[in-house]
């Protein structure tokens, strides 16, 4: 029967079902991930965030909740310009943090 | 936590309530949703327990609906909250009942903004006197009608003909209590143990003879929220915030739910329907749904009225399994009779969920 709405998906992330090996490498190689506190001002800098939805702090926590491939494909659109490292209050090197992820997440990617 | 210090926490959180003279407010939309609860709770406060509850027809809506629609300014939803505070100051009442949660959360709120600001207060009291000519006093004590049950639980327990056990097995049914998001989520102080832990419909389960499930969601929306349910578009996300309730106690098999808020047992009832026929589930057992109560509904069947005298008809979810475990006799070809035993409209039967 039709009521003209219906359920909407569940965003529920099960936590026991995602696999933390990847992020724990990720964060053995850059400590600094930890640091994050989602402020959004890379987000809000991010040259490339408001064509593409490029946004490193949305990365940071699909990789927590087991979305890496959802992550990586944002990834895609980073240049690499910098600007992030410039304005993080944490001082978090992101472009590294970037470049880390890639590296780590290299099956993901393909 | 030392002991002590939990005991304190919890003593802040109880409520001395008056015991007698109330000035009894309805809810608007609680008459047409079950009809039966508001007049039982009059039924059993005055008839049976001997106490004096006032109401007056000229009460009328709080305004908590447009409020929290924001469609009407907190302003105007005082001036009218002022002029039924003058209603029960002109009828001689200091002890302010609210039948519906949304109303209680609303009069707090306003009391508590009426403290922080009083030139506010000056303000509303001018805007009254030149809306109607009226003055008024705040209430000494403002409770939900939950409330009051609650303070009656042991007497009503005295007085009831059947205890929340299963007849066949002799074990407690298994209860779900659902507390209305406006009892104590906005000022826990004011709600029979705060708004993590409120004692309010547990201390009647437990009081009446049942066991009180606690299952991952327990406080958790109904699902209604003024703002999703009344704009059409947002809908399903009424009926997923219910969905994700039902999903979290199905595993622990609830014989019944207890709500004291007009618009979750509304909802939790109606619901159940729409996920039937839209998602083919069914969260009772053999294809019925899980039978929601109010507090004043399972108060009467506890105390042995009639279930067809008190509106249990008007559920969608069919109660008969219920009652069945419970041992109350019905009759079920009076299921659909009114007062004047001529039959009233009979609904149709759904596709998917089961109604007797």
């Amino acid at each position: 029967m039709d009521f003209g709405f219906k359920l909407s998906p569940s965003s529920a992330i099960n936590l026991d079902n995602v696999n933390p090996d990847k992020f724990e490498e990720l964060h053995r190689a850059e400590p600094d991930v930890y640091k994050c506190m989602a402020c959004g001002s890379c987000t809000s800098t991010c040259p490339a965030g408001r064509y593409s939805g490029m946004s490193i702090r949305k990365v940071i926590l699909a990789l927590q909740r087991g979305k890496e491939k959802e992550a990586v494909a944002m990834m895609k659109n980073c240049m690499l310009c910098g600007k992030c490292s410039m304005v993080c209050p944490r001082g978090i090197n992101t472009r590294h943090l970037i470049l880390s992820i890639c590296r780590i997440y290299e099956e993901e990617r393909k | 936590m030392i002991y002590q210090g939990k005991q304190k926490i919890w003593a802040d959180y109880q409520k001395e309530i008056p015991d007698d003279h109330w000035f009894y407010v309805r809810s608007c939309i609680r008459q047409n949703f079950f009809p039966g609860a508001e007049k039982m709770f009059l039924e059993i406060c005055r008839g049976l327990l001997g106490k004096d509850f006032y109401e007056t027809e000229h009460h009328t809506t709080c305004g908590g609906i447009a409020y929290h629609c924001d469609t009407i300014p907190q302003e105007t939803v005082m001036t009218i909250v002022a002029r039924q505070f003058a209603l029960m100051t002109e009828a001689g009442y200091e002890n302010y009942v609210a039948s519906c949660i949304t109303s209680f959360g609303n009069y707090i709120e306003i009391l508590e903004t009426w403290k922080e600001f009083p030139e506010l207060e000056t303000r509303i009291r001018e805007l009254l006197w030149k809306a109607c000519r009226r003055e008024f006093k705040k209430p000494e004590y403002v409770a939900h009608a939950s409330d009051l049950i609650y303070k009656y639980r042991n007497e009503i327990a005295a007085k009831a003909k059947y205890r929340l056990v299963n007849r066949l097995t002799g074990e407690p049914l298994k209860a779900v209590e659902h507390i209305g998001c406006h009892y104590a989520k906005m000022f826990p102080a004011r709600g029979i143990g705060g708004a993590e832990y409120p004692y309010v419909l547990s201390g009647m389960i437990e009081a009446w003879g049942g066991n009180v499930i606690d299952y991952p969601e327990r406080r958790h929306c109904c699902g209604y929220g003024f703002r999703q349910y009344h704009v059409k578009a947002n809908r399903g996300y009424s009926l997923s915030n219910t969905h994700k309730k039902f999903e979290s106690m199905e595993p622990y098999h609830p014989d019944f739910i207890l709500t004291n808020c007009p618009g979750c047992p509304y909802f939790m009832d109606r619901w159940q329907y729409v996920i039937a026929e839209t998602e083919g589930k069914t969260y009772g057992e053999n294809g019925f749904g899980i039978p929601v109560l109010t507090y004043e509904e399972l108060a009467s069947l506890v105390l042995g009225y009639d279930p067809w005298d008190i509106g249990l008809q008007l559920h969608q979810v069919a109660v008969e399994p219920l009652l069945d475990k419970l041992g109350i006799e019905y009759d079920p070809a009076a299921k659909y009779k009114g007062l004047d035993e001529k039959e009233i409209m009979r609904p149709e039967l759904p596709g998917v969920l089961r109604c007797c």
